[in-house]
């Protein structure tokens, strides 16, 4: 034996530095990766956090919109997205649930699942063509926030169908196999067993609904979605302002805008999303510390 | 040979059973007595699981299973029309290889099965009747007693496959099937089930495919040896193990293949 054998040889010290070399280029890789998520926070906050104020939040836009406040936007996007969610949550978590434990793998199914697939691909100003055409005139709702929640519902279908079926399968087949085994029926097992684990994966999936449904504009702008209206929605068959479109009217469509306004819509509109982010994430952190396996 | 003029609990008849082309069982003949423990020995493959997973109908999940021939428990076909595949599972319970204790408590995990059944409010006192029963039939009681709220995934593997067990008896199923139900676990955990099923002979019916030999002949009262999805031989376990009729019995039973 000799005294050498564990001693660092030069292809050791080329095998380092070549790895050394590939895990600083990954960091590299992520921080490039937040770069644009930490600018546009930090230009959002420096231009437009001076112009946040309560008086910002709860008050009507006057003078054309160049003063005043956002406060018919702001409520505008909470109907729509509630909406949206009374609308897409159950029917995407039915469908998922159909899907992921009912139905065989057969080429109905296989078809189900092609065209959620290209639901999610369909780009949203064809959502918004065929809202106008399906809910505003052919089911005769007006340009209405049933109208636009509608047409935001379908659009993000595909994204809590897919979040939901997934978090369902997560759960252990065996936990299926041990309730049948008791002679519990797909229901029971679905309802005693299944969803309680599931909860939290589901939960996510809406997360992502709610960011992607406050900030869209092209499905609201045609169906639902005003101009300018200084007044709140007293219900679902009335128009409505929303944060994502009054941020487009006021950064481009109105002129002698001061700098500071767009910038503040758009922190709103963010702030908005992270907030219900935040309350969805405590929400689903309980349920998970109560996950017993 | 079988000779015994006790009540058989499981009888098939000419059973065939084909996953898509694939004929996994050929013509299957059993009789298994009411009350006792049978093993199913056989190298992989030969359709011992496949066997024990259509006897409560669980394989049918699959979709691309094709049965000929009956099986009959307590001498009705179950797969008749007229049998709901619920009550089917109420009176066959099953244990699986790996412990699949339900997420939650071991509490929980006992009541379960009972609740499913019997959907009426019971008391807390006649449910605390129900889980120190079954557990103490699967000599668990004494170890959890204390801390029946914890979560069953707590366990170790043995207690895990005993509470598998224990969840089952509520629901007072007249047969267990077993698949393999101490591959997991070590040896002492290992002769700590073979013990509890040897315990609960008589009461229950019971059906264990086992890849062990050595269990298969301390823990069981008669054996079936199968080969490529047929029944090569059947008798007592004393017998099969001492002086085997076939070859094929004697060469696996001698570890020449398998």
């Amino acid at each position: 034996m000799n005294s050498e054998m564990f001693i660092e040889s030069d292809l050791n010290r080329t095998n380092k530095r070549t790895q050394a070399l590939y895990r600083t280029l990954f960091i590299i890789m992520t921080l490039l990766l937040i770069l644009p998520v930490v600018i546009i926070l930090g230009t959002l906050v420096y231009k437009g956090g001076g112009i946040i104020s309560i008086d910002f939040l709860f008050t009507d836009p006057i003078n054309g919109m160049t003063e005043g406040g956002i406060f018919p936007a702001l409520v505008g996007t909470l109907w729509l997205v509630s909406v949206a969610l009374l609308i897409s949550v159950p029917l995407g978590v039915a469908a998922a649930i159909y899907l992921s434990e009912y139905a065989a793998d057969n080429w109905f199914t296989r078809i189900i699942n092609l065209a959620i697939i290209n639901l999610a691909g369909v780009p949203s100003i064809v959502h918004a063509l065929f809202g106008v055409g399906a809910f505003v005139i052919f089911f005769g709702f007006g340009t209405s926030i049933l109208a636009a929640s509608l047409t935001l519902a379908i659009m993000t279908l595909p994204v809590v169908i897919v979040s939901t079926r997934e978090s369902l399968q997560s759960v252990p087949y065996a936990f299926r196999e041990a309730c049948w085994n008791m002679g519990a029926t797909r229901w029971q097992t679905i309802r005693r067993v299944v969803l309680p684990n599931a909860v939290s994966g589901i939960l996510t999936g809406i997360i992502l609904e709610v960011s992607r449904t406050a900030g869209e504009t092209a499905p609201i702008m045609f169906t639902g979605a005003a101009f300018f209206l200084p007044y709140l929605p007293q219900g679902v068959f009335d128009q409505t302002m929303a944060l994502s479109l009054h941020l487009f009217v006021v950064a481009t469509q109105v002129p002698n805008v001061p700098d500071a306004l767009p910038y503040g819509v758009a922190l709103v509109l963010i702030g908005l999303v992270l907030l219900m982010n935040s309350i969805s994430i405590a929400f689903r952190m309980h349920l998970r510390g109560k996950k017993k396996w | 040979m079988i000779t015994s003029n006790k009540n058989f609990a499981i009888e098939t008849k000419n059973l065939n059973l084909w996953y898509g082309t694939f004929q996994a069982l050929f013509d299957v003949n059993l009789q298994i007595k009411e009350g006792q423990i049978t093993s199913l020995i056989g190298p992989s493959g030969c359709g011992k699981s496949t066997l024990l997973r259509s006897i409560n109908r669980i394989n049918e999940r699959l979709g691309y299973v094709r049965i000929d021939g009956d099986i009959e428990v307590f001498n009705k076909n179950v797969y008749d029309a007229d049998v709901a595949l619920v009550q089917l599972r109420k009176q066959v319970g099953m244990v699986f290889q790996r412990p699949n204790p339900l997420p939650g408590s071991i509490r929980e995990n006992v009541l379960y099965g009972h609740k499913l059944h019997k959907p009426g409010k019971i008391t807390r006192h006649q449910q605390d009747e129900i889980v120190e029963k079954a557990l103490s039939q699967v000599l668990l009681w004494d170890k959890v007693k204390d801390h029946l709220n914890r979560p069953a995934s707590g366990l170790s593997l043995e207690e895990q496959q005993k509470l598998c067990i224990a969840r089952l008896l509520p629901v007072q199923p007249k047969i267990l099937l077993m698949d393999e139900p101490c591959s997991a676990l070590d040896p002492a955990g290992t002769a700590a089930v073979e013990e509890l099923i040897w315990e609960l002979r008589g009461e229950y019916t019971i059906l264990i495919v086992t890849h062990n030999m050595a269990q298969a002949r301390r823990a069981s009262e008669e054996c079936i040896f199968m080969l490529m999805g047929e029944v090569v031989e059947h008798s007592l376990t004393s017998e099969l193990f001492v002086t085997p009729q076939s070859t094929k019995t004697a060469d696996y039973i001698e570890g020449r293949y398998g």
